[in-house]
């Protein structure tokens, strides 16, 4: 007779599964309803795009960051023009300095409260989504009568910003930021001392601080494991020294801990933005550097300078020197940084990007193994992801 | 140019034999190192206390078709600590791209060796799971090599 022995079983989930955020498979093995191990499987998304980059000038690539991480797209352009910038030796106008952290902290905004409805939503509360997008249709409004678009906003140019704010924008930006930090009061009284919610979040999927620097952990994943890393102010970049704010740090390293910073980050960007917009400074909100900057539309009609000027840049593409630069932001997932070698050529010779997203999901498998796969779940939407950005 | 940054003058005294050429561009200091001082690089510059490169930002591959030795793997560092960046690349050559894995240093180091693995051949040995990370594990070719086409049938081979 055969021996009866007990033996794991592997289960996929995904790649099409509603708690991936996409199209991620995980590859489970399995002891009963404990995860033994779990390797996740990427690139179901991947387009090519530092491929891409090689074959488009360097002002035709800022759109496609865009769509690298639709959660935050302002913040991905952010990390792109200031790299270019840096490769230029290229100063931004205080202006439009002040500007992208406008946009860019609405963008964290934007990505926490999607972020907050699916977490909660994964974790089986049906409410908070609601509320959360209720919001989030707010920035957009913002977002489209500033930059157009909605979702990809590609408002960023390398030199400063596309266009000025719109008349009015100051005064619906502060109406806004006016009544959000009690929404945030409202989704905090939903979850935060909620006993099925701290049962499912408390102490689940810890990984803690020494993982989160070995496992190069980085945003609200190093900050909810006590690990306070945040470049806004360690190198900071577009004036954010000039703000008065403070960076959540959270010892737990579990779900939760990652939840309650993610709150008090969208306070925080709610107090960078106030401060943006009380100090927003007068001037040009794009640099002036033929070279580089195409000049106004306007003065391509009537001076025959500019229009040179105008062609050369949008025909041939601006030419950097010959160098190397890595620029990094902090994106809402973490720090996200543009790695680009030029050769002289109007397009770039390698542009590598360190997605936030990548890494910090390299840590599932360590902050799962042991726990039951209910938690996965938990703890896979914990880290935030966005695929697009990952698998690139 | 750069010998003033600490981490190289650091590295020139402690192992002074490693560096084969020093870049700066824009306040960014690296190093070239030979491929098989790598590892005592990089073990130097984490555990060093006033180094303390304790965290990996990324690995990545560069090719420089043709010139030889053909390819640069990229190894960018922050430190924790003291909030400072730094470079440290080295060169492979093509008939022979494998670099040591620096998984052991820095466990991150995982994705990224299996991603410049995928994108670009390069092997990293001593790595504990060296498979394709973006692409299907049957496909053919290496897509950021600077010979393999923009466009073109799914599977050149």
């Amino acid at each position: 007779m055969e021996k009866l022995e007990s033996e794991t079983l592997m289960l996929n989930v995904g790649p099409h599964h509603p708690s991936t955020h996409g199209v991620l498979r995980v590859i489970v093995e399995l002891d009963g309803e404990r995860v033994v191990d779990l390797k996740p499987d990427l690139g179901f998304l991947h387009r090519g795009v530092e491929k891409l980059a090689e074959y488009k000038t360097y002002h035709q690539f800022i759109p496609v960051t865009d769509r690298l991480d639709y959660m935050a797209a302002s913040y991905n352009n952010f990390a792109y023009c200031l790299a270019v910038e840096k490769l230029l030796g290229l100063e931004v106008p205080l202006r439009a300095q002040y500007i992208r952290v406008i946009i860019g902290e609405l963008s964290r905004i934007f990505s926490h409260l999607f972020w907050l409805g699916t977490h909660a939503h994964d974790l089986g509360a049906m409410t908070p989504i609601f509320y959360a997008l209720r919001e989030r249709e707010e920035i957009m409004n913002l977002f489209e009568m500033c930059c157009g678009g909605r979702l990809t906003q590609t408002y960023f140019r390398i030199g400063g910003v596309a266009a000025d704010i719109p008349e009015g924008f100051v005064e619906k930006v502060k109406a806004f930021t006016n009544h959000f930090p009690q929404r945030v009061d409202e989704y905090e009284a939903l979850l935060t001392e909620n006993p099925i919610w701290m049962e499912r979040a408390v102490g689940v999927g810890v990984l803690s601080k020494e993982d989160a620097i070995a496992l190069g952990a980085s945003g609200p994943m190093a900050r909810g494991s006590g690990l306070a890393l945040d470049v806004r102010k360690d190198n900071p970049y577009s004036s954010y020294d000039h703000f008065d704010f403070e960076v959540p740090v959270f010892e737990g390293g579990d779900v939760y801990s990652r939840y309650l910073v993610r709150m008090e980050e969208m306070r925080q960007s709610t107090k960078i933005i106030d401060q943006a917009i009380d100090n927003l400074p007068p001037g040009p909100y794009l640099a002036e550097a033929p070279r580089y900057v195409p000049p106004p539309k306007e003065r391509t009609l009537g001076e025959i300078e500019a229009l040179i000027h105008h062609f050369i840049l949008y025909q041939e593409g601006l030419k950097p020197p010959v160098g190397e630069v890595y620029a990094c932001v902090e994106s809402p997932r973490g720090e996200m940084g543009y790695y680009i070698i030029s050769d002289g050529s109007p397009r770039p010779y390698r542009l590598k990007i360190r997605p936030p997203a990548f890494v910090n999901l390299e840590s599932l498998a360590t902050m799962t193994r042991g726990r039951l796969l209910a938690d996965l779940i938990a703890i896979l939407s914990s880290v935030d992801i966005v695929l697009a950005e990952i698998d690139r | 140019m750069g010998e003033e940054h600490i981490a190289v003058r650091k590295v020139q005294e402690a192992l002074p034999d490693a560096i084969q050429s020093i870049g700066t561009f824009r306040d960014e200091t690296w190093i070239v190192v030979a491929r098989d001082r790598l590892l005592d690089v990089c073990k130097f510059l984490k555990e060093d206390p006033e180094l303390a490169f304790d965290f990996l930002s990324f690995v990545c591959g560069v090719d420089y078709y043709p010139s030889q030795p053909r390819f640069e793997v990229v190894y960018q560092l922050y430190s924790t600590k003291h909030h400072h960046r730094f470079r440290v690349k080295t060169k492979v050559p093509e008939d022979d791209p494998k670099v040591p894995s620096v998984v052991t240093i820095w466990p991150t180091a995982d994705w990224h060796e299996r991603e410049t693995y995928d994108l670009f051949g390069i092997e990293f040995q001593g790595h504990p799971d060296l498979r394709r990370i973006l692409l299907p594990a049957d496909w053919v070719g290496h897509p950021l090599r600077k010979d393999y086409p923009l466009r073109g049938p799914e599977r050149s081979s």
